[in-house]
């Protein structure tokens, strides 16, 4: 498959990973077989790396998580920068996201999920701040999600259109 | 003394117009429930975010009054860089170019402005269901040209020139096509271009669609060699930024006959809506991503379509703009309007019978893809149960 086409493929993927070979295939105006073999190697090289759902837990009546996003300031260390501690964060599961940051009075942003705000300042107190090379952490909760990776939670999409129009 | 029909108030011309063969689909379909509809012709998408927003913003800031007849100078110097940088074409914005309330508007102008009593005014079928109606308003006598599928629906250099008499004054064009999805390749237009020159024929181009091309870039009759001079160009928001619901469009044309429609143009509707306009520029300014994102979605469910649709065993050319396929039912052996009447009837599907858009068009039903994937696969199934039961009964 050629590149435009792959990448064609990869935002049909992005917007609806349940989409069969064979519907991909239709979509794209190539093979099954085409379309198969570009999912493999794309899986392999790690450019697509999981098909999760996005799940908009507020809806689920006892959903019992809390999220914060946590700002972490760091002291690089000598030769491996920022990239030793947040690798280390990293590894909790309880951490879902770690992103370095430029132009902030802090260096890592740490997206935490939780049970409950105890256990997250838990986390906090016991684990991220208690590392060799945290200076000092800042916790933000979140109140309400509106919009997650590019999808509004809360979109209504009615079709507007009369039924036959010329 | 006999009673006699009571006599009509109506002027004759308004008087013999035909209703729209698609009122009565619509008001069928309108009355069912759980029917999937291939029939819309607008784009299934909401207008992008930023154009809606800098409508609001142009109201909060006050803009509510007229703009200039020709509409706002500004939106005109935008429209002509956006067809100098997609389709290499360059009007002066003050002399040559004009802001309608939609591409409808500007075809009836363009027509009333160019029209006398009896003039001929060639259409080539099968078409868009406006143009014979505003021809014959404005005076005019349709004259149709017929294509057919074996040629992808494109008109042929014969039967242009069979039909073109001493009467015949212009020719309306509209590519890519409502209905077929039909466009036309360089070498296709230098095989017309001859004739047209040779009877000194005027065009009205209908580019409403040439941003839904799929592969590759729209070349607009205006841009070929000696054809500026005698070509209205009429294009407009609707569906390349899913604009449908906003109402505007412009015109470019040569400045005699610029002046000629803004005379009626100023009387009849004086200028388009001031913030539209202003939503517009923030359009072509910002909105061009915008547009290709959804022209590719276009092409995804374009090549789906034409794909189910031989799977069920219809034939189908494929087409290289707009958002629609134009199969042909005839293996059914039904007429274009019974086969989309049962099948509204029986599988509540929705489609546009062919002969709507011309005789040329008989035979053949009008399927819009412009509606969701889940939509169009559901769709594809019922037909195809359908189309099979007719082949067994």
């Amino acid at each position: 498959m050629e590149k435009d086409k792959s990448r064609e493929l990869l935002r049909l993927l992005e917007e609806d990973s349940r989409l069969t070979a064979e519907q991909l295939a239709k979509l794209l105006g190539t093979t099954k077989e085409d379309v198969e073999q570009t999912i493999k190697r794309l899986q392999d090289e790690k450019v697509i790396v999981k098909y999760p759902a996005l799940i908009n837990w507020e809806r689920v009546d006892d959903h019992p998580y809390v999220t914060a996003m946590i700002d972490v300031k760091v002291t690089p260390k000598r030769d491996v920068g920022f990239d030793e501690v947040a690798k280390r964060i990293t590894r909790f599961p309880e951490v879902k996201a770690v992103y370095l940051m430029s132009g902030a009075s802090y260096d890592l942003s740490v997206v935490l999920e939780g049970k409950t705000l105890h256990e997250v300042a838990n986390f906090v107190s016991q684990k991220l701040a208690t590392l060799d090379s945290v200076v000092s952490t800042a916790t933000h909760f979140i109140l309400k999600r509106y919009k997650h990776d590019g999808i509004a939670l809360d979109d209504q999409d009615d079709d507007q259109r009369m039924v036959v129009t010329p | 003394m006999t009673q006699s029909q009571p006599k009509s108030r109506l002027a004759k011309t308004v008087d013999s117009l035909k209703p729209s063969g698609i009122r009565r689909f619509f008001d069928l379909a309108a009355s069912m429930e759980g029917v999937i509809s291939l029939g819309v012709g607008e784009p299934d998408f909401v207008t992008p975010w930023r154009v809606r927003e800098a409508c609001i913003s142009s109201l909060e800031r006050g803009y509510t009054a007229y703009t200039s007849n020709a509409g706002l100078l500004s939106l005109r110097k935008e429209i002509d860089h956006y067809l100098q940088d997609r389709f290499s074409l360059h009007y002066n914005p003050e002399t040559e170019m004009l802001i309608t309330v939609g591409a409808s508007e500007a075809i009836d102008i363009a027509l009333r402005a160019i029209l006398n009593p009896g003039d001929e005014v060639l259409v080539v079928e099968p078409c868009y269901v406006s143009y014979e109606p505003v021809i014959r308003l404005a005076g005019g006598v349709p004259v149709f040209l017929h294509t057919t599928a074996e040629n992808n629906f494109k008109l042929t250099a014969e039967e242009l020139e069979e039909k073109i008499s001493r009467k015949t004054k212009a020719i309306i064009f509209c590519y890519p096509n409502n209905p077929t999805g039909s466009t036309m390749t360089h070498e296709e237009w230098e095989q017309l271009l001859p004739i047209i020159k040779r009877y000194d024929l005027l065009v009205l181009s209908d580019e409403i669609y040439a941003e839904l091309t799929f592969a590759k870039r729209h070349e607009s009759i205006a841009s070929l060699p000696g054809m500026k001079e005698r070509t209205i160009l009429i294009s407009g928001f609707s569906k390349a930024f899913a604009m449908t619901g906003w109402r505007l469009g412009y015109i470019c044309a040569p400045p005699d006959l610029l002046t000629g429609m803004l005379k009626i143009h100023q009387y009849t509707m004086l200028c388009a809506p001031s913030m539209v306009q202003m939503a517009a520029i923030e359009a072509l300014k910002y909105g061009m991503d915008d547009v290709d994102r959804m022209v590719e979605s276009y092409k995804q469910r374009r090549n789906f379509m034409v794909e189910a649709l031989c799977e069920i065993g219809l034939a189908c050319h494929q087409p290289e703009g707009a958002f629609y396929v134009f199969p042909s039912i005839a293996s059914t052996g039904l007429t274009a309007s019974e086969f989309a009447e049962r099948l509204l009837l029986e599988e509540k599907v929705a489609v546009v019978p062919g002969d709507v858009f011309g005789d040329s068009g008989r035979d053949h039903i009008r399927c819009s893809y412009a509606t969701s994937l889940a939509q169009l696969e559901e769709a594809m199934e019922r037909m195809g149960r359908f189309v099979k039961r007719l082949s067994q009964s």
